[in-house]
């Protein structure tokens, strides 16, 4: 057993200090070790987006990266959206406008919605299909997906 | 109780949560906000262990030698699961016996994959590694992947069955014309985001509390019994909700649980087993392969006078659902043509694969499919359009075209129309148009144009699945709880469900609360699968809120002398004669006088049987119809493509959520898109599936989607039969409508002969088998 090192990483605004096995994955830091299972774990090989988070500000697929190499940074999950207790307007325009089914894919979408809307605050329809492209749903034939964005975007612009 | 709750100064405004109204799934705000436990996301027991399963490495031969000693040796392992260990059943077949759980030397390897042993370990990491360190020695026998090599072997899983009419090979020679042709399909990996899942949890009493990501609790909690050789009744099985099932967490959740099962009784302690992907992909069933052999007689104008057909099912090892799989794609080899003459000929063939399952449709698209690319071919050979040709086959109520070829009467002429309106919408004819005038300028570039109908069957074939059951508990604040015994994979079940039972009371969607399905609530379920899941469980959960209610106008009868007229529940409130009452207030009052607000439901589809001596009868209890026009572009040198534009018109009946059935149908159409496009299933040589994780097998990316994508529901379409609100089941018909971007492929590709010829093009028509298509159509004009 290799062994174990020590990390701190912020997660949504709380910092945790856990001591791990080296190749312990950032997803299963989340879910195992501060209990975040908001994150999920879909393909194991960074194809389908399920475990999408940031990571310093940038999407990262949270399979096929380490929790050491979250090391003194931050991470924000799907947990980390909802601000004073009050949804984030993706979360809201994905409930509203159907842009889940199943749902498992869900919180790797909204992360990666989050992120484009932060580079790119009023996307194209096209610009949404590109922002997601990394993100796979199983069920919805992404339609709503890309009117929740779309009308999340709307709100944000006009607030 | 000694006191009543407090009722909520519930104002009684108009209950909006109404049947047809626009709600969102029940669980969305669990959903956005990572909140919603899905089984890997459950608090486990702390002394919770994990399991993994030690898998073949060939896929024929029998089992010399099988030496666990470094399994058992290896870091973290508490306890490894052999056939031996098994106290029970060791056979898990569903239907029929073929699917043993585990093998043991001796034992014979049927594909690669097949679970040989579990473990059970401090981690996954651990348990997976361990998994992995079997010393197996095999004598390897000669393994066969081919249907064709299969069905010539006469090696089956079940019996050939047919369904015939007339003299078919008679009304083929007797025709102007004739053609004879195959057809492959592949096969498709359902690809639920969320694999397979199971957390089992040893009860007191020797029995198992099973969490599990399965369609059919029911059958779960059977095989849990059988194998762990205890009752039924010491066995409960629960899932709150699927991460996609599609079919492929019907049957084939069955294996992880039992494992999951026996490998806690052994150790004694929790266990969870999660499929890695990988696993996940080599060891469970998927969507059937099909290879059709067809005969067809036509006159001048393409329509038909008799059809042969060999429906050749790729079953895998074992019989699995295959069975009622490929009797499906027989009753789905007419579509919505009519056959005058027919014999439909379904094979289930053995082959050396994982066994194929149930997969959104169920056999419905692979016939569906075949008659589709018939039809094609008989549209190029009259020199017609296609969809004119599909316009003349349609089923009518003149001169007697009005019956399937199994003897089921179609009572109601949907698809003519429901074309003519789609014709209308998309403006085919004059998009076709602009499409030929495009590809006569465009040398490389070329579009196609299709517009494909689907007729699918609702109810099981299987007549005794037909039945559901449901269990509602109003609360002394008036709260109601809702449980029924169909599964949730994200298909809204539960929200439909929910706005029955608000419907019948006129209350809020609110006050109603959804529980997990579970064995204990509601027992002898059937699976949540072909496209029943709101026809029974809603019509039982009606049941169930009919029992409450007429208790409660009873009531109010003895209590108040109010006659049974004078009693409604309206907007929140139960009026009896001019009294208004809070709906929580009336409740109360109930339960003082000791009435039981408490109420099981139940329901069996009516009027439904099929003879398979005879080969006909009423399997269905009524169509669900749909049609869809797709338009593509194909590179005619590279074979790449895009989907331009979808236009789809779905009959769902009087929709209970139209919100919901629009998902379903998205969703649904760019699954069979997938199906027959970019989800291609490649094995080796030496049986080993190749494409297996989503770094090689191709799932729809928001890319592969159409820019334009038009959605209409059949309006003023109540479904004539007394289903749930007069609605139609959504879940299965729209994959059907994928064929139409298939169909257009081949319409690009037959550009290239200016439509004398159709294209040689399988299922999946990937791009590379666009490309050969435009090769060979180039070679030959």
């Amino acid at each position: 057993m290799p062994e174990s090192v020590v990390v701190d990483v912020n997660v949504n605004g709380v910092a945790y200090q856990r001591e791990i096995e080296p190749r312990l994955l950032l997803v299963e830091f989340l879910r195992e070790e501060i209990g975040l299972t908001g994150t999920h774990i879909g393909c194991d090989t960074s194809y389908c987006g399920a475990c999408t988070v940031t990571l310093n500000g940038r999407l990262v697929k949270s399979c096929t990266c380490l929790a050491v190499q979250a090391d003194g940074g931050e991470v924000c999950t799907v947990e980390g959206l909802e601000q004073n207790g009050e949804l984030h307007p993706l979360q809201e325009a994905f409930s509203e406008h159907h842009g889940l089914q199943c749902g498992y894919c869900t919180p790797g979408m909204l992360m990666a919605s989050k992120s484009l809307l932060e580079e790119n605050p009023s996307p194209s329809r096209e610009e949404i299909r590109k922002g997601i492209a990394g993100n796979l749903c199983r069920c919805t034939g992404y339609v709503n997906i890309i009117k929740a964005i779309d009308a999340a975007a709307v709100k944000m612009q006009g607030v | 109780m000694r006191n009543l709750p407090a009722q909520n100064a519930n104002t009684p405004g108009q209950a909006t949560s109404k049947v047809g109204a626009e709600l969102q799934h029940e669980a969305a705000t669990l959903h956005v906000s990572g909140a919603a436990r899905y089984i890997d996301d459950i608090p486990v027991p702390a002394s919770c262990l994990h399991g993994a399963v030690g898998m073949s490495t060939i896929a024929s031969g029998r089992i010399k030698r099988l030496d666990l000693s470094r399994v058992r040796q290896s870091p973290g392992v508490q306890a490894v699961l052999t056939l031996q260990d098994i106290p029970g059943h060791r056979d898990i077949g569903p239907v029929f016996p073929g699917d043993p759980l585990l093998l043991d030397e001796g034992g014979v390897v049927q594909f690669h994959g097949q679970a040989l042993f579990a473990v059970a370990a401090d981690t996954v990491t651990e348990a997976r590694q361990a998994a992995r360190l079997a010393e197996v020695e095999y004598e390897n026998t000669e393994s066969n992947l081919d249907i064709r090599h299969g069905l010539q072997e006469e090696q089956l899983v079940r019996p050939s069955h047919t369904q015939s009419r007339g003299n078919a090979k008679a009304a083929i020679e007797a025709s102007p014309r004739r053609l004879h042709g195959e057809f492959s399909s592949g096969g498709q990996e359902h690809m639920y985001l969320e694999g397979q899942v199971s957390l089992c949890i040893p009860t007191e009493d020797n029995g198992m509390m099973v969490y599990s990501s399965t369609q059919h609790p029911s059958e779960g909690q059977k095989l849990v019994a059988e194998v762990l050789g205890i009752p039924l009744h010491r066995v409960t099985v629960e899932v709150r909700r699927m991460g996609g099932g599609f079919g492929g967490k019907e049957t084939h959740a069955n294996q992880w649980a039992c494992l999951a099962a026996l490998l806690a009784w052994k150790a004694g302690c929790a266990i969870k087993l999660r499929l890695g992907r990988v696993d996940d992909f080599v060891g469970t069933g998927k969507r059937h392969p099909f290879h059709t052999e067809f005969t067809v007689g036509f006159d001048d104008s393409g329509l038909i006078q008799g059809v042969e057909m060999d429906l050749a099912g790729g079953c895998g090892y074992s019989p699995d659902l295959s069975d009622a799989i490929v009797d499906r794609a027989m009753f789905h080899a007419d579509n919505a043509y009519y056959l005058p003459a027919a014999r439909i000929t379904g094979h289930r063939v053995k082959t050396n694969a994982v066994s194929n399952t149930a997969f959104r449709g169920f056999g419905g698209p692979q016939g569906m499919l075949a008659t589709e690319a018939m039809i094609e071919r008989i549209a190029r050979a009259v020199g017609e359009d296609s969809l004119t040709v599909r316009q003349r086959n349609f089923y009518s109520a003149e001169d007697g075209r009005d019956s399937t070829h199994y003897g089921q009467k179609i009572e109601q002429h949907i698809i003519p129309s429901l074309v003519e309106r789609l014709v209308g919408t998309s403006d085919y004819w004059g998009r076709r148009a602009e499409i030929q005038e495009y590809n006569r300028q465009s040398p490389v570039l070329k579009r196609g144009l299709a517009l494909t109908p689907a007729k699918f069957g609702i109810s099981f074939t299987v007549q005794h699945l037909n039945q559901a059951g449901a269990l509602i508990h109003i609360y002394t604040d008036g709260s109601i709880q809702l449980n029924h015994g169909g599964t949730e994979m994200g298909q809204g079940l539960y929200t439909k469900v929910a706005q029955v039972v608000a419907h019948a009371f006129q209350v809020d969607i609110e006050r109603i609360a959804c529980t997990a399905t579970r064995t204990d609530k509601v027992p002898n379920t059937s699976p949540t699968a072909a496209s029943s899941g709101s026809d029974l469980n809603g019509m039982a959960a009606l049941d169930a809120a009919e029992i409450i209610k007429k208790r409660l106008v009873d009531f109010a009868g003895n209590h108040f002398g109010a006659e049974p007229g004078d009693v409604c529940f309206i907007d929140n409130q139960v009026h009896v004669g001019q009294e208004r009452y809070s709906f929580a207030e009336f409740i109360q009052l109930a339960y003082m006088n000791r009435i039981s607000l408490s109420a099981t439901g139940y329901y069996r589809t009516p009027e439904i049987h099929y003879n398979r001596d005879t080969a006909s009868g009423r399997p269905f209890f009524y169509f669900a119809n749909g049609a869809a026009v797709a338009e593509v572009l194909i590179d005619t040198l590279t074979g790449e493509y895009r989907m331009i534009r979808a236009d789809i018109c779905q009959d769902v009946g009087e929709s209970l959520n139209p919100a919901i059935d629009i998902g379903q149908i998205e969703g649904g159409f760019i699954q069979g898109a997938g199906w027959l496009t970019t989800e291609e299933l490649v094995w080796g040589e030496d049986g080993r599936l190749q494409t297996n994780s989503a770094a090689s097998y191709k799932i729809p990316a928001i890319g592969d989607t159409p820019g334009d994508f038009r959605v209409e529901l059949l309006p003023d379409s109540p479904n004539r039969e007394a289903t749930i609100f007069h609605s139609k089941a959504v879940g299965e018909p729209p994959l059907m409508l994928g064929i139409a971007v298939w169909s257009a492929l081949g319409d690009a590709v037959a550009s290239l002969s200016d439509y004398r010829e159709s294209a040689q093009l399988n299922a999946p028509a990937t791009p590379e088998q666009v490309f050969m298509a435009c090769r060979s159509m180039r070679e030959r004009n």
